[in-house]
């Protein structure tokens, strides 16, 4: 045990000692011409000589070429990044970035690469940025040495390590070292004590590493000679299987949750036109869209007047989303719904036909394509969770968002008089109407709610999905299920619906896959409407059916 | 009198036996440990404040609602708590809604055929062809609910009076040994109320009838046992002048 | 019953004129003549006959007993299927990949033998009792479950728009083995004729034209017997068939089987006329516009259904060829119109103007409030 931890400080001391130093700028420009050579083995040796120097001026040079947008100029042979623009690529030094000119296609050669290298690129690139000022781009830089574990890698990460003042960066620069010696360290006990630095990880690479140790040939000799290595290696591979196992329940569940706000977006303005007024508003998908694309007028509009505040125009497009489909949905109750009271069925075909008489108004006048909705700074980005989970912010933003919107409609629900007035109209009509509530303007208004709630829902939709005029058909289906599957008329059982089928659906995924998961949903709940026809939190007794 | 009231007669004796039996909504007890016998070729009236379970009993007893508690027996041993209605009504119970039920876009003639006692099957519906027998029952039954001139005319195009008159006449065709008749004289005229019960009376002359009904004049006019509901259980049971003369009942009634 | 005779000798009458009519100026008089009928026409009228197929399938419980099944296409396209695999099989190995059995993109998915499920569409007979069996089998557990448990109304909609959804992304997946996105297509023949010549075409229509005629025989049978007319007392007053005695359940469930198996014949015979069959036939869009044909012509009368399917696919080929921005406008025009101003359709309307009698929708049950008259 002392001896290997000796081991580890002796090689990390001398690798300071013999630390890359910078090289100088012409030696640089010589290796950045030898990328564009002729034969992919020269052209190795020079990814391998600008790894060797640490530069990071080498590094957009090295991208460049991974992106496959390095040139070499016929003219003279010079090497140069080229950014096609029209009929003529535009060229630039890869190290200074200073202007070369245009040049026609004809008069340059693409740098060609293939897989070996671009490995050979990656683990370069990987090397190079461990030394970067920059937490985050060290990071990767670690996690990509992880990944590739290139050879000759471990004195320049072991370089970066006695550098690293950030905790998070350090450790995942160990975990990268620990692999590279795992697979490279030719002592037993240096690469166990590799196993054991790796046993803390979260990582699907790290698993198939160690797993590969354990793997047996056709004539059944493990790939790891050494019995103790071996042994280590099932105990690593055993903790990291139990910490994946827990980041992917943790990871389906975020999804799961995500995806139910989501449905419990789309579904609640339908829990109160379907459930509240027992009308099937096929249309009701369709207000999601407007919703959607009123959020993009809006930001068209921020765009063009204030692109200071684009931050805000998400704030702005709620209420502006409300608005505009409550508004629609008034007018669709009024002139053809209100006609059709008691006769769920042609309710169901004629708001059908609205739906489409939507869609192609809005294909017409937006065209068929998504158009491009941004995010404001505060929604994009994410959280890195260990496991490989990562919470983005909008799908959080959204989650937090349709609770908020729930809790309003309760409140609107149980502590206004519209409330009040709304819940005397659906529970008995008549005796409603004799005191003297406008019935008729309690519907309009009810269903105005429901829309326009599913336009705020378009708000939240745009955020994460492809606003298109096909957008509403997409959650229409799902949004009926949610209404049928949590109870007619009880928004308690809209949230729970919602968060079960999003939660069922995500748990099923990886064992079934995406498909096959929302296909046995699906079937689950054609059954499930078979056992309880009303639903989970169904009303029961004659008031339901009086 | 309480005590008389629940006096349990013989499951044999009686054609329609409930006893204790509790059905609740969402913690609403809209039968609440009734227990109610019916003696077979017996003339029954229930009356009742509007949520006493007069409905709720018929569900029950019809295979409609399923009781939470007690025992719901008929024809002496007949569970009909685990039945269903197509197969409570087979057993011969019939059962006319408060709001005449009958099939609109049928002629009245056809509306009666399709009462016709026999066999329900599917394919038995598709070849089938009423013989002369059975056409004679539905002449006969015309007759009886005084519907013989609007034989070929469409059942939704009757008056309400007759809508409930035709429902009567497709329970008569249907034979069977017991009948619930729901609020028969809702909505009729004094003229046609007492013709009601007067057909209600010659009914009974073959079949037992349970009644429902809030109309006094009618109860008086079928001149039987009365019983009074009230939340879900029997409050009072006698002849008419007895249950009206009774103290709770007047309560109930009038309110205080 | 609901049909006086005339209307029906007409209908029979027409569709066997056409049976005999159609091919002949197509094949024997020539194409310079201003009586000859283009194959393409013949094909796509042909086409018109096995929506209208459809349309009665689905006016039968729809419009006779009140079930609006929202997921009819599935039936058809199961139908279709059917009739695609037998195709398929019959292509041998004249496809891209030349191989004896597997069908073209079995071999491009790298299957090595023939899945159990399409063994037995090699032959005709089979494959033809498939047409009708395979939906009748998928309507009888669907309407199993539903029908007991007395899902009714909008819910039955939804949940019959669901399972054609479900359907929809189950056949888009590769490995269930019927052609994924693409579908079944490239077919060669049916029955050694060649599925592009003149007399195949005629033939095809033919057979169309006879089989729709049988089947509305079948339907008109079935509505004017006694089955008939418990269907429509289902559909006007379910509890009182109920409290008749009557198992509903059986009644729902036998006619909601015939119409799947109704529906999954015009499936079969549209394969082979439009030379396709792939998963977007399932799509909810698709039934629900099977719905507003018979809703146009007239539910509850079948030769209604007939004419709405024939009159709103004319339009549709019309519009979508002329004007493609005005068909969805105007098909939800239609959509929103007929409910509202038309609820009987056309021949409702023109037979029975001047008999006010209800409209069978007013007593269709709703969904949050069951009409139900045993409740208070």
């Amino acid at each position: 045990m002392f001896v290997c931890r000796a081991i580890v400080a002796l090689l990390l001391a001398a690798s300071v000692l013999t630390g890359a130093a910078h090289a100088e700028p012409a030696d640089l420009d010589a290796l950045v011409q030898d990328l564009g050579a002729g034969g992919f083995a020269q052209k190795q040796k020079a990814i391998d000589g600008l790894a060797a120097t640490g530069d990071p001026a080498a590094v957009r040079s090295l991208e460049a070429m991974l992106d496959g947008k390095l040139y070499r100029r016929l003219s003279d042979g010079r090497v140069a990044i080229g950014a096609p623009s029209g009929q003529v690529i535009r060229l630039s030094d890869p190290l200074t970035g200073a202007d070369l000119g245009d040049a026609a296609p004809a008069d340059v050669d693409r740098v060609t690469i293939n897989n070996r290298l671009r490995a050979g690129l990656r683990a370069a690139l990987g090397g190079l940025t461990l030394l970067s000022p920059e937490p985050s781009v060290r990071r990767s830089a670690a996690d990509a040495i992880l990944k590739a574990r290139p050879e000759g890698i471990e004195p320049l990460l072991r370089q970066a390590l006695t550098r690293e003042s950030d905790d998070s960066v350090r450790a995942a620069m160990e975990q990268a070292l620990a692999a590279v010696q795992l697979s490279s360290a030719p002592e037993p006990e240096i690469r166990i004590a590799a196993l054991r630095t790796l046993s803390q990880a979260a990582n699907q690479d790290v698993r198939a590493l160690v797993a590969g140790l354990l793997v047996q040939d056709a004539n059944g000799v493990p790939a790891e000679p050494d019995a103790d290595v071996r042994a280590a290696a099932e105990t690593t591979l055993a903790a990291i299987e139990r910490r994946l196992a827990m980041w992917g329940i943790l990871g389906n569940l975020f999804h799961g949750l995500s995806l139910g706000s989501v449905l419990l977006l789309a579904a609640v303005g339908l829990a109160i036109t379907f459930g509240v007024m027992g009308v099937i508003n096929m249309a009701h998908g369709e207000m999601v869209m407007l919703g959607a694309y009123t959020t993009f007028i809006v930001q068209e509009w921020f765009r063009a007047h204030a692109p200071g505040a684009f931050d805000y125009s998400i704030l702005v497009a709620v209420p502006m989303a409300f608005v505009v489909a409550g508004a629609v949905g008034i007018a669709i109750e009024q002139s053809v719904i209100r006609f059709l009271y008691g006769r769920p069925l042609e309710t169901l075909l004629a708001t059908w036909g609205i739906s489409l008489i939507l869609q192609q108004a809005v294909r017409s006048a937006f065209g068929p394509t998504n158009r491009e909705v941004g995010a404001p700074s505060w929604m994009s980005g994410a959280i890195e969770v260990a496991g490989g989970l990562t919470l983005t912010y909008n799908r959080l933003w959204i989650i937090v968002f349709s609770l908020v919107v729930l809790a309003l409609l309760m409140l609107l629900n149980r502590a206004t008089d519209f409330g009040l007035t709304m819940r005397a109209v659906v529970q008995n009509r008549r005796m409603a109407a004799s005191m003297g509530i406008r019935t008729g303007r309690i519907d309009a208004l009810t269903f105005g709610l429901g829309s326009g709630i599913a336009g705020i829902a378009g708000v939240a939709l745009s955020q994460i999905d492809n606003v298109s005029p096909n957008l509403g058909q997409a959650y229409i289906i799902d949004s009926f299920m949610v209404v049928v599957f949590g109870g007619v008329g009880n928004l308690w059982g809209t949230l729970v619906g919602a968060m079960s089928l999003g939660l069922i659906n995500k748990f099923l995924e990886p064992v079934a896959g995406a498909v096959l998961g929302k296909i046995l949903v699906l079937v689950g709940i054609i059954l499930f409407i078979q056992k309880r026809p009303r639903g989970l939190f169904a009303l029961k007794g004659r008031a339901v059916e009086a | 009198m309480t005590h008389a009231l629940h006096a349990r007669p013989d499951k044999r004796d009686t054609l329609l036996y409930l006893d204790g039996v509790t059905v609740s909504f969402d913690g609403f007890k809209a039968l609440n440990n009734l227990s109610l016998y019916v003696a077979a070729g017996s003339l029954r009236a229930i009356i009742g404040p509007n949520g006493a379970g007069k409905t709720t009993m018929m569900d029950v007893v019809t295979g409609k609602a399923r009781p939470q508690a007690g025992t719901v027996l008929f024809n002496g041993g007949i569970d009909l708590t685990r039945l269903d209605e197509a197969q409570i009504a087979n057993l011969g119970i019939g059962r006319k809604f408060q709001k005449p039920t009958i099939f609109e876009q049928h002629t009245v003639a056809a509306n009666l055929e399709l009462a016709l006692a026999g066999h329900r099957g599917v394919w038995n519906a598709l070849v089938f062809r009423p013989n002369g027998e059975q056409r004679a029952r539905i002449d006969e039954t015309l007759a009886t609910i005084s519907l013989q001139a609007h034989r070929d005319r469409l059942a939704g195009s009757l008056a309400h009076g007759q809508k409930q008159w035709l429902e009567i006449g497709m329970l008569l065709m249907q034979d069977p040994q017991l009948l619930l008749i729901d609020e028969p004289a809702a909505g009729m005229t004094d003229a046609e109320t007492a013709a009601t019960a007067e057909l209600i009376r010659r009914i009974n002359r073959t079949h037992t009838v349970v009644v429902v009904e809030h109309d006094m004049t009618f109860i008086q006019a079928l001149d039987c046992h009365v019983t009074v509901l009230h939340e879900g259980s029997v409050l009072a049971e006698g002849s008419l002048p007895t249950v009206q003369a009774n103290p709770q009942v007047i309560e109930v009634y009038l309110g205080r | 019953m609901h049909l006086r005779l005339p209307a029906a000798w007409v209908t029979v009458g027409l569709l066997l004129a056409a049976a005999i009519a159609v091919p002949l100026l197509n094949l024997a008089v020539p194409a310079s003549s201003a009586l000859h009928v283009p194959t393409w026409v013949v094909s796509l009228v042909g086409k018109y006959l096995c929506y209208a197929m459809l349309a009665l399938s689905i006016d039968l419980i729809w419009g006779y007993c009140g079930i609006l099944s929202l997921g009819h296409g599935a039936f058809f396209a199961l139908g279709g299927y059917a009739m695609g695999m037998h195709l398929m099989r019959q292509i041998g190995s004249r496809g891209v990949y030349g191989h004896p059995d597997l069908p073209d993109f079995m071999v491009f998915l790298n299957w090595k033998e023939l899945p159990w499920y399409w063994h037995g569409f090699d032959n005709f007979t089979f494959a033809l009792a498939m047409v009708a069996i395979v939906p009748g089998l998928l309507a009888f557990v669907f309407g199993w479950f539903a029908f007991r448990s007395r899902v009714t109304g909008v819910y039955l909609s939804i949940i019959s728009q669901a399972l054609t959804f479900a359907l929809m992304l189950a056949f888009f997946r590769n490995d269930m083995g019927f052609g994924g996105n693409n579908g079944l297509t490239d077919f060669k023949d049916i029955l050694g004729y060649g599925l592009q010549d003149d007399s195949t075409r005629a033939a095809l229509f033919a057979v169309s034209a006879l089989a729709l005629a049988a089947v509305y025989g079948l339907c008109r049978w079935i509505v004017g017997s006694r089955l008939g007319q418990v269907l429509v007392a289902i559909r006007d007053a379910e509890s009182r068939v109920r409290f008749l005695g009557y198992r509903v359940e059986f009644y729902k469930l036998f006619v909601f089987v015939v119409s799947a198996g109704i529906a999954g014949i015009a499936g079969a015979l549209y394969v082979p006329q439009v030379g396709i069959i792939n998963p977007s036939e399932f799509a909810p869009a698709a039934s629900i516009e099977a719905v507003i044909w018979v809703a146009v012509g007239g539910r509850g009368t079948l030769h209604g259904a007939i004419l709405g399917a024939i009159l709103v696919n004319y339009a549709k080929t019309f519009l979508t060829g002329s004007l493609p921005e005005i068909w969805l406008f105007a098909l939800g025009a239609l959509f929103v119109a007929v409910t509202l101003f038309m609820p009987r359709g056309i021949v409702g309307s023109l037979s029975r103007g001047a008999d006010r009698r209800p409209s069978p929708s007013a007593t269709v049950e709703a969904p949050a409030s069951t009409a139900d008259p045993a409740a208070p």
